[in-house]
């Protein structure tokens, strides 16, 4: 059991870089998607509202799948620079999962941005502030601020998905656990103490959240 | 599209097969997880102390660990514990469980997690005053349950179980590591030997689009059904 326990915190080092970087590359596509949502015209509108329904519609292990084996596929974008990217599991991993939760993402925000009080927005106009003024200042804080909750989700939500990464060869926490039970057949072990691990993250993402709410979040 | 083909040449109709097998193992695992949550739901509404724990424990686990770390666990160590429990009873043989079966269950007490979510929350949102009022006309406690808060319930949890469904059938395309052929299955087999993933996995997530399409319009219809009247 505990000789076990420094590898699998190797893993969860890497679980947690997984977790990062596509959450913050999932929050600036998700903030650009759903400003595209609540955009009026229909072309611009359809299209990230189809983005989202592709990325929700779909187990995010096909995405995974189409990104690590499918793009590799494509003639030119092997030739091209992107080819440096794509051919490291690593990163088609961040790719796929930053894409995912970039879809989720934008749904929070989207319902956030609609639910702000119309109010708020003509007390702004009527005061002469601009409208980019207007974003960025009021509409833009209120938005963040009520989607702290369904984001805390996501994020927990998207920690659970970073453990798909092991089956694209990234020794995450769920790889490392993998490696573990195939080395000494004791699956008990390895996956429940993988488990205790990802939970404890978990427990740790939920109180941040719950404290930022305190600090930051609407008093309901 | 050749390669989509019925028959011999093409993959169309393992495909068709392995669709059928992705929404029967979604159902099987609805069903286990409905189990779960009726087991569940009313351990997590008990004043009960220790009932109450272990109810809360079941959702936070399940809720907090990956859905891959169920399948793992109960694959790998499935067998394991299968073959103890047998070997107690003096069978020493190897015990091999049925891939469905294991897939079906795991995924099973992860969607029980959700739905136990989900009824309890319906159960909560139904008025107090109607348990209040089967109480005062002397309505016995079981009959209560059955004949006035389980319809309801039910009406009140479509919605969100229609949620559940899907976070079931999307979860069902990772139980294709142990190996049981669904659609995830399939095209890792059919992308393997023609050298086409990106045709294959398209192919694999137009195919769950249409699941996820055509349970949702499903689900809407019996959504409008139920909530006639109200």
């Amino acid at each position: 059991m505990i000789s076990i326990f420094p590898s699998l915190l190797n893993g969860a080092v890497i679980t947690l870089q997984l977790l990062v970087f596509s959450m913050f590359f999932g929050l600036i596509i998700g903030l650009i998607f759903a400003i595209l949502r609540i955009n009026k015209n229909p072309i611009i509108n359809k299209f990230a509202y189809g983005y989202s329904y592709f990325f929700r519609g779909t187990p995010l292990l096909v995405q995974l799948y189409l990104i690590y084996y499918g793009l590799a596929n494509i003639e030119f974008l092997r030739n091209s620079f992107f080819w440096v990217i794509i051919k490291e599991p690593y990163w088609c991993a961040i790719i796929a999962f930053s894409l995912n939760t970039g879809a989720y993402t934008s749904e929070i925000l989207r319902s956030a941005f609609q639910t702000i009080k119309k109010g708020y927005i003509e007390a702004a106009q009527s005061l002469g502030v601009t409208k980019k003024i207007t974003f960025y200042r009021i509409q833009l804080p209120i938005a963040i601020k009520q989607s702290l909750p369904a984001y805390g989700n996501e994020i927990i939500l998207m920690l659970k998905g970073t453990s798909l990464a092991s089956v694209i060869t990234i020794m995450d926490l769920m790889g490392e656990a993998r490696k573990v039970n195939v080395l000494t057949f004791k699956p008990f072990e390895a996956f429940i103490t993988a488990g205790i691990i990802y939970l404890f993250i978990t427990f740790i993402i939920h109180n941040i959240i719950k404290y930022l709410e305190k600090k930051y979040g609407f008093q309901t | 599209m050749e390669l989509l083909s019925f028959g011999d040449t093409g993959w169309g109709d393992e495909l068709f097969f392995a669709t059928l097998m992705t929404i029967s193992v979604s159902i099987a695992a609805m069903a286990i997880g409905f189990i779960f949550a009726l087991i569940f739901t009313p351990l997590k509404l008990s004043k009960n102390k220790t009932l109450n724990l272990i109810g809360n424990c079941y959702t936070t686990i399940i809720r907090g660990v990956p859905e891959l770390l169920v399948i793992y666990l109960l694959f790998f160590g499935g067998t394991g514990a299968a073959m103890y429990v047998a070997s107690i009873f003096g069978y020493d043989g190897y015990i091999e469980i049925n891939a469905f079966i294991t897939g079906a269950l795991s995924i099973g007490i992860i969607s029980g997690a959700y739905s136990t979510e989900v009824f309890r929350g319906a159960i909560l949102s139904i008025d107090k005053g109607q348990f209040e009022a089967s109480k005062v006309l002397g309505i016995k406690k079981n009959i209560q349950f059955y004949k006035i808060i389980l319809p309801q319930m039910l009406r009140l949890s479509i919605p969100n179980l229609s949620n559940v469904w899907q976070i079931t059938l999307k979860d069902t395309s990772l139980i294709s590591v142990t190996g049981l052929v669904e659609i995830m299955r399939q095209s890792y087999i059919a992308a393997g030997s023609t050298r086409d993933p990106l045709f294959f996995y398209s192919v694999a997530a137009v195919l769950y689009l249409m699941l996820t399409f055509l349970s949702m319009k499903l689900i809407n219809k019996l959504e409008i059904k139920y909530s006639k009247g109200y």
